[in-house]
């Protein structure tokens, strides 16, 4: 029988054993004495969630193809086992072997948003590690961070050994050749991390000195020595169809969130809306062969047994080969019993007609991600989508069977004014009015349009990295504003409305731009029993606050203050290719309510040229 | 054609619950390409029926499920390749051939064999197999079943079907299926309540090791369920 890290009575009082006990289908299994490098990853969040992660599974396949690594696994444990482990001091263990994680090289754990923080300090804490860079010993493992909140590492580098910027695939091959070159010779920890740095992408924060300006901003971020790089670059893949990508994907007993085979068809996107930092950071845009996904695909179903496949990617719409991609997944596997499980694209007749073959009309519905209620604040935000997109999309579904729409909007946008916000139920008003344009006999039944709002929290790679955040307050006058504007609508019961909570996006937003300081907050959050923040029934804004008032922070430094234009932010050592001056521009034509051009349209030199390949280079052929 | 599947559950996968076995085995099933029949509809779903679940936490060596093929390759063929992708814990055991016109499994199960271990850390003051040969000889074995609604007496006794009582482990057949259904804990429950301790939770590992049908209606002969079906040569 396989090891167990858990004695059954523990696994029998805790819900849903099967989160520990790994052994899921094509599970890596290693012989130890071939291993010489122990790495665990870990995405912060409860199993079912970190599961559903496509970039953990890729980086799985690829260390476990390396010749003496062994890549394994570990989730959060849920509170329930939280609670267990800490009473019976057990130390976290990795799902493939069951081994303790304190006796790995290295953790290597995802950041995918803000709100796991206080996860990441239980995953160290749990794991009997020292929570602080600073007190590891040269037995303990090397923290290693990786993922989107790494481009702004400062909130947690004190808990972080070194972090990778850019995709995981370029960079650990050489991180893992240093590591055994240092321990060959003997090298200390502290050694090891100096030569880590010069591994481009390599962030390694206790190299470096921050000082601070009177008023709390930066005043200069050095590099301890002088072979310490001044900025980090990150590190990207531009041949997406010549590298790994695991054809025979984990697939868990119990039902993950994304319980489906997962078809990553770009990376990047063209659109350049100025609040989003997945537009800017995964720049440029390179698009998979339409063949080498053909075939993943067939392989992927054949290797999991799953019955659903979903297109993953920022924009799938902008995909140049989606129409014979999906023409081919409709006939290659509808008939084998595999549902197709569509990505939000752009409503035209191809989409809709896709629509109707793989999906019950009658059960799904219309998205749209308008953003802003009006036309002046989407040319404020660069959304190109226009009222007139929105309501010929809604026209043409109309009268091919739908009447479920959802919409999708931010509150809090810059300039935004009374008249965007009311703009937001009138455009709704609009399309429950070109419903029932349609006559009556042709109707199916009433139109349902669900309208949900979240808080803009302006993060850092954006052209809004310079923007105030609104207070709490503000955001739920604002959202009030539109609930009870919608009550003014002639179909308001058609309408429903949903609106994010306003604390935790403020908490984010504080932790988005953050700086070296912040870490003492997160620290005392975690401490005062902050976990599972990303969970709305486990969010303590009441402990927050009070973790960052002990922290001596003020919160509205990093929210709510307007930054100077020449000011330095705490991330501006890295380098995703976009620059700072591009970035600049882009916030300048927002406040001018100037639209800027897609990447298929019109070249307008962000940086990430630097790059060599993607869209960059394709279009100058 | 209809398909008598068996298989174990053994070490960590018992604690992979019943509906997250039946989602594993459409996998499974897929991924072995086995040609399942699939019901009609917007979504379809394979023809698949499983026998008795099996509770969180206990092992077995018997479990069955039935499925419908359109075409089929041998039992031996069959066997090995759902093996190749299943996983070790799991494994397939036999794959036969049903007549057409077979009860279900779910309806046919009338009884199974259980194994009661006693845990380490857990053994009881008293002696197993003596105490245990003392309750069967009691007349009758009295308890009171609480359900959500109602409390009834039910005489455990006739639900016992055949036992045997060693140092370490109990071996019990119990009356299984949808009408009448004794659950082993109960009976360790009335054991030792019968010799005035309290059962602690967890102090036996219980492993199904096989489930029963009747051989027919008329003779009250019971057989393994995997015994209905026919190797396919």
């Amino acid at each position: 029988m396989r090891k167990q890290a858990l004695p059954d009575e523990i696994l029998l009082s805790v819900d849903k054993p099967a989160r520990y006990i790994g052994q899921e289908v094509n599970m890596t299994v290693k012989n130890l004495d071939e291993i010489d490098i122990r790495f665990c990853m870990c995405f912060p969040d409860v199993y079912e969630i970190g599961m559903s992660h496509l970039g953990i599974q890729i980086l799985y396949d690829m260390f476990n193809q390396m010749q003496g690594v062994y890549c394994e696994r570990v989730y959060s444990p849920w509170v329930d086992l939280d609670k267990i482990m800490r009473e019976k001091n057990i130390p976290l263990f990795a799902l493939e072997t069951q081994d303790p994680i304190k006796d790995f090289n290295f953790l290597g754990i995802t950041l995918q948003y803000e709100m796991c923080y206080t996860n990441v300090l239980q995953i160290i804490d749990l794991s009997q590690i020292p929570i602080l860079s600073a007190d590891r010993g040269e037995d303990d493992p090397f923290v290693v961070g990786g993922g989107p909140c790494s481009y702004n590492p400062e909130p947690i580098a004190d808990f972080f050994d070194f972090f990778t910027l850019g995709e995981g695939e370029e960079i650990y091959s050489e991180v893992f050749e240093v590591y055994r070159k240092c321990r060959d010779e003997g090298l200390s920890r502290r050694e090891i991390l100096r030569k880590l740095s010069s591994i481009s992408g390599v962030y390694v924060p206790s190299l470096y000195d921050v000082s601070y300006n009177n008023d709390g901003t930066i005043d200069a971020f050095i590099p301890k020595y002088e072979d310490v790089p001044q900025t980090i670059k990150k590190r990207i893949i531009m041949d997406l169809s010549n590298t790994y990508y695991p054809q025979k994907p984990l697939v868990p007993y119990i039902k993950a969130t994304q319980d489906r085979v997962v078809l990553e068809i770009q990376r990047g996107c063209i659109r350049g809306c100025r609040f989003c930092q997945a537009g800017m950071i995964y720049r440029p845009v390179r698009e998979r062969d339409v063949n080498y996904l053909k075939d993943m695909a067939v392989k992927m179903i054949e290797n999991t047994g799953h019955e659903e496949i979903s297109l993953s990617s920022l924009s799938s719409s902008d995909y140049s080969k989606l129409q014979e991609l999906l023409t081919f997944l409709i006939d290659e596997l509808k008939e084998k019993g595999v549902n197709i499980s569509l990505p939000s694209l752009r409503v035209d007749s191809f989409s809709l007609d896709v629509m109707n073959k793989v999906q019950d009309i009658k059960k799904s519905s219309l998205t749209f991600a308008p953003e802003a209620g009006s036309q002046r604040l989407r040319n404020v935000i660069n959304k190109g989508l226009t009222e007139e997109d929105i309501i010929n999309g809604c026209s043409l579904a109309f009268k091919g069977g739908w009447n479920k729409v959802k919409l999708y909007f931010m509150l809090g946008l810059p300039t935004e004014t009374e008249e965007d916000m009311k703009g937001i139920p009138e455009l709704a008003e609009k399309i429950a009015e070109e419903y029932y344009r349609i006559p009556k006999e042709e109707r199916i039944g009433k139109v349902a349009i669900t309208v949900s709002t979240s808080f803009f929290i302006p993060k850092p790679f954006t052209p809004f990295q310079w923007s105030p955040m609104c207070t709490a307050e503000e955001f739920l006058n604002r959202a009030y504003i539109v609930n009870s504007h919608m009550k003014e609508m002639l179909n308001k019961k058609s309408m429903k409305y949903n609106w994010h909570e306003a604390d935790v996006s403020l908490i984010e937003g504080f932790l988005a731009r953050g700086d070296r300081k912040v870490s003492k907050a997160i620290l005392n959050a975690y401490k005062s029993g902050c976990i599972y923040d990303a969970w709305g029934e486990f969010f303590d804004n009441q402990k927050w606050i009070q973790a960052i008032s002990d922290a001596e922070i003020d919160v509205d430094f990093y929210t709510t203050r307007v930054r100077d234009l020449d000011e330095i932010f705490p991330w501006d050592f890295i380098d995703i290719g976009v620059t700072k001056n591009f970035l600049k521009r882009e916030w300048e034509n927002a406040k001018n309510e100037k639209v800027t051009p897609n990447c298929k349209v019109q070249c307008l030199g962000c940086g990430a040229a630097t790059f060599e390949g993607g869209i960059c280079f394709e279009n100058k052929n | 054609m209809k398909i008598r599947i068996k298989f174990a559950k053994r070490g960590s996968l018992k604690f992979i619950g019943h509906l997250d076995v039946m989602r594993y085995f459409q996998k499974v099933i897929k991924r072995a390409k086995i040609d399942i029949a699939y019901s009609e509809g917007f979504s379809p779903h394979q023809k698949m029926s499983f026998a008795a679940p099996l509770g969180v936490g206990l092992n077995s060596e018997g479990e069955y499920v039935d499925i419908e093929v359109n075409s089929t390759t041998s039992s031996k063929e069959a066997v090995e390749r759902l093996n190749q992708v299943s996983v070790e814990d799991i494994p397939i055991l036999s794959y036969r051939l049903l007549p057409d016109n077979a009860t279900k499994a779910m309806t046919l199960v009338c009884a199974a064999d259980y194994r009661l271990d006693i845990r380490a850390g857990y053994e009881p003051i008293f002696d197993l197999k003596t105490a245990f040969t003392r309750f069967m000889e009691q007349e009758s074995i009295v308890i009171v079943k609480e359900t959500k609604k109602s409390q009834r007496e039910v005489d455990l006794k006739p639900l016992i079907l055949k036992y045997e009582a060693f140092d370490s482990y109990v071996c019990l057949q119990l009356v299984t299926g949808s009408v009448e259904n004794l659950k082993p804990e109960l009976v360790m429950d009335a054991l030792y309540n019968f010799m005035n301790t309290e059962l602690a939770p967890f102090t036996f590992q219980i492993t199904r090791l096989e489930v029963y049908g009747k051989k027919s209606e008329e003779e009250d002969i019971l057989i393994p369920l995997e015994s209905f079906g026919e190797e396919i040569e």
